[in-house]
């Protein structure tokens, strides 16, 4: 983690209340700072939402980074995450004349599963660690992904 | 109480103790405006431009310590008043400004002087909110007074359509404020005290960097003791200029791109820097890897983001300055001023080697001398605002301020037009002091329009021009960066300004001698009336010391060497 652009996985606890996220968004382009995927949702029977924020930059930026957040003051929370859970979802498309056995194995390794199956496309799913749906991405290049869609992670602390 | 929005709104200021506000009416803010009639608990000052209403606010937040109060419309009115917004976010002002919006049902339809007012202050305020309903109206300005003024004061923007301040709903001021999610850190660690004290103890050659957020605590006379009783020098960042007063043998000077040599040099030489209400900035710094390269670090701040944002620290206490001073206080007995006597005369050759000084060697006036000469004529019972440019550092330099909020300027952002307009506000707070406005040929036109103001309310602001016919910070960058390529900074083409001041029923002079000075200052003081002061004086004098941008803070460019006259 010591190297000058690790990636890092930021939780933020926030009021869940209208322009909070432009405030998060702002701060983050505001003072140059990445943001490689976020996600957002309420946290159920609170008045709070949840983000998680994977970024990326040297020790001194994150600390930066989590102060800033600290700073908004709809934030009540930021964790930045050493040891974690890490899950991001992907859905691909496919034409349904590719091998859609191969694929469902493929996905099934990654745990996922087909998810929809039309008259001309089918629809697979995969969750896992965002590195290895980074691979799964790799693999499944030469059955011709149509569209891809990943849902940037979200992240617990163990 | 049931009342419509537009009362809230005076009712929240009318409760917060506000006894003046400064503000442009306009289409969407006219219901609060009605209100504003109707009443006599405070003054509106009439400003004749939004940025000015916001500068006057700011002016007199940090001549009184209160919040200061803007009122403009929606639309220009809002973006005319950014830049003063922006200016307070910079400089820790607590402001709350409050702008009209077009009603509810119209926003977001590009409707007539609509704009995303709230989007547009986010990156500059410490809070905005957009009020949708009035009956969120106390708690909002009640929430605003409050964020505004602690922890890192600063501006808060409140939003209001034009239908909310219409709208009749309950209002009860008296809530308890529930902000969960904001609690600022005020008690710094005793632990962390206790080993920052037990560091400077074990210094040889210890500083006290002094910073803006001192004047924002109120701790100025509270550090003035903890220096007298460790017998550490000080250096004074330029928002901390009257933290110590000018006589004060343990101040060195102001340091930073301007800074005195023996500031820069001390601040070079430490073996530790404590920094109280300080934020590292740039200006100050110079090239950040050879700051106070062998030093270690204590900083207090308010601001955890300030802590160890530029430069590491090793002792990073989070608090109010002035609760964590006193601690040092009660701690002070650990210290033995006598330890640092060498350091101070080393201090004291350095300041004989190079000293704060200029020479008056051309036939016209030195803006130097005419700063001087107003702190010996004046001193204490002026309080200095400033513009931008070399007259702000050169008086920044040398005035002798005697006490904390006496020196108000634009110090991070670097506001060219905010000087007259501050000045106003600091009369308006503080009406038994002089409010002088050091300005300069650039500066006073970006917002002379304030004669108005300052004549039709009575708030003689006396503003010194320092005219030199430049834009000359820009041009003395140009003089020694650019070759002297002096691209579009020659002011030789100008308005009267004896005539300009007297348009709008001000007094002016125009003064070339030392004499006419005196006369000109004496006669601005006794009339008691606005004024502008018009100084020719020497056109290409430099600001010295001078850091080159991105230099080290002791890769000083000096101030040539003569006999002073």
């Amino acid at each position: 983690m010591q190297d000058e652009n690790a990636r890092r996985v930021i939780s933020v606890i926030v009021v869940n209340e209208a322009s909070v996220l432009s405030r998060i968004t702002d701060l983050f382009s505001g003072r140059g700072y990445n943001i490689t995927s976020l996600t957002v949702a309420p946290i159920p029977d609170s008045r709070y939402s949840r983000l998680t924020i994977v970024t990326s930059g040297s020790i001194r930026v994150i600390e930066q980074i989590t102060k800033q957040l600290h700073k908004l003051i709809p934030v009540l929370k930021v964790y930045e995450h050493a040891d974690l859970v890490e899950k991001e979802m992907a859905l691909i498309k496919f034409s349904v004349s590719e091998n859609i056995t191969d694929i469902a194995t493929l996905c099934a390794a990654y745990n996922g599963k087909i998810v929809n199956v039309g008259d001309n496309v089918i629809i697979a799913m995969v969750a896992d660690e965002p590195k290895r749906v980074d691979n799964f991405l790799k693999i499944i290049n030469k059955y011709n992904p149509k569209e891809i869609v990943r849902s940037g992670a979200v992240a617990l602390e163990r | 109480m049931q009342i419509s929005g537009a009362q809230m709104v005076i009712e929240a200021l009318i409760a917060e103790g506000v006894d003046t506000i400064f503000g442009y009416p306009g289409g969407a803010i006219m219901n609060v405006y009605d209100e504003i009639y109707k009443q006599n608990n405070f003054k509106h000052i009439l400003t004749r431009h939004e940025q000015a209403a916001v500068h006057a606010a700011e002016g007199y937040s940090k001549a009184s310590g209160k919040v200061g109060v803007a009122l403009i419309t929606s639309g220009p009115g809002f973006t005319n008043a950014v830049t003063g917004i922006a200016d307070a976010y910079m400089d820790s002002i607590p402001l709350v400004v409050i702008s009209g919006q077009v009603p509810m049902s119209l926003i977001g339809t590009d409707a007539f002087q609509e704009i995303d007012a709230v989007g547009i202050s986010r990156s500059c305020t410490k809070h905005n909110y957009l009020v949708t309903d009035a009956s969120d109206l106390a708690r909002v300005l009640k929430e605003a007074f409050y964020i505004a003024s602690s922890g890192r004061p600063g501006p808060v923007h409140v939003d209001i359509p034009k239908d909310v301040t219409a709208q009749i709903a309950e209002f009860d001021y008296s809530i308890e404020l529930n902000l969960e999610t904001y609690k600022p850190h005020t008690k710094g660690n005793p632990r962390q005290i206790k080993k920052a004290m037990e560091a400077i103890s074990k210094a040889r050659r210890p500083i006290f960097y002094l910073g803006g957020g001192i004047v924002n605590s109120n701790a100025a006379y509270e550090v003035r003791e903890l220096v007298k009783k460790t017998g550490i020098p000080a250096v004074e960042t330029f928002m901390a200029r009257g933290v110590l007063s000018h006589d004060d043998d343990l101040l060195i000077s102001m340091l930073g791109m301007h800074g005195s040599y023996a500031a820069n040099m001390a601040m070079s030489e430490t073996d530790l820097v404590i920094g109280l209400g300080v934020r590292f900035d740039d200006r100050v710094t110079g090239k950040l890897s050879e700051f106070a390269k062998n030093a270690g670090v204590i900083h207090v701040d308010i601001d955890p983001a300030s802590i160890s944002k530029l430069v590491n620290a090793d002792y990073p206490i989070v608090g109010d300055v002035k609760n964590v001073v006193n601690e040092m206080l009660e701690l002070s007995s650990l210290i033995n001023p006598a330890k640092y006597s060498a350091w101070r005369e080393s201090i004291r050759n350095f300041d004989e080697l190079h000293p704060l000084t200029y020479h008056e060697d051309s036939a016209r006036l030195k803006p130097q001398w005419v700063i001087e000469r107003v702190g010996e004529l004046l001193g204490d019972i002026a309080n200095i605002s400033t513009d931008v440019g070399q007259h702000q550092m050169w008086t920044a330099q040398f005035y002798p301020f005697s006490r904390p909020r006496q020196f108000i300027s634009s110090g991070g952002l670097g506001t060219m037009g905010f000087g007259f307009p501050a000045a106003i506000g600091v009369k308006a707070a503080s009406p038994d002091k002089v409010s002088i406005n050091f300005t300069g040929d650039g500066s006073i036109l970006m917002n002379c329009q304030e004669l108005m103001t300052a004549v039709e309310r009575k708030l003689p602001v006396i503003n010194i021009i320092l005219n030199n016919n430049y834009l000359g910070m820009v041009r003395q960058w140009q003089t020694l960066f650019y070759d002297k390529r002096h691209s579009e900074t020659d002011l030789s083409v100008q308005p009267d300004f004896v005539k300009l001041a007297e348009a709008f029923g001000g007094i002016g002079y125009r003064v070339n001698t030392k004499e006419e000075f005196d006369a000109a200052l004496k006669d601005a003081v006794e009339k008691n009336i606005v004024a502008f002061i018009e100084v020719i004086i020497e056109r290409l004098e430099n600001v010295m010391p001078m850091v080159p941008s991105g230099g080290s803070l002791f890769n000083m460019m000096l101030l040539e060497k003569k006999e002073k006259k």
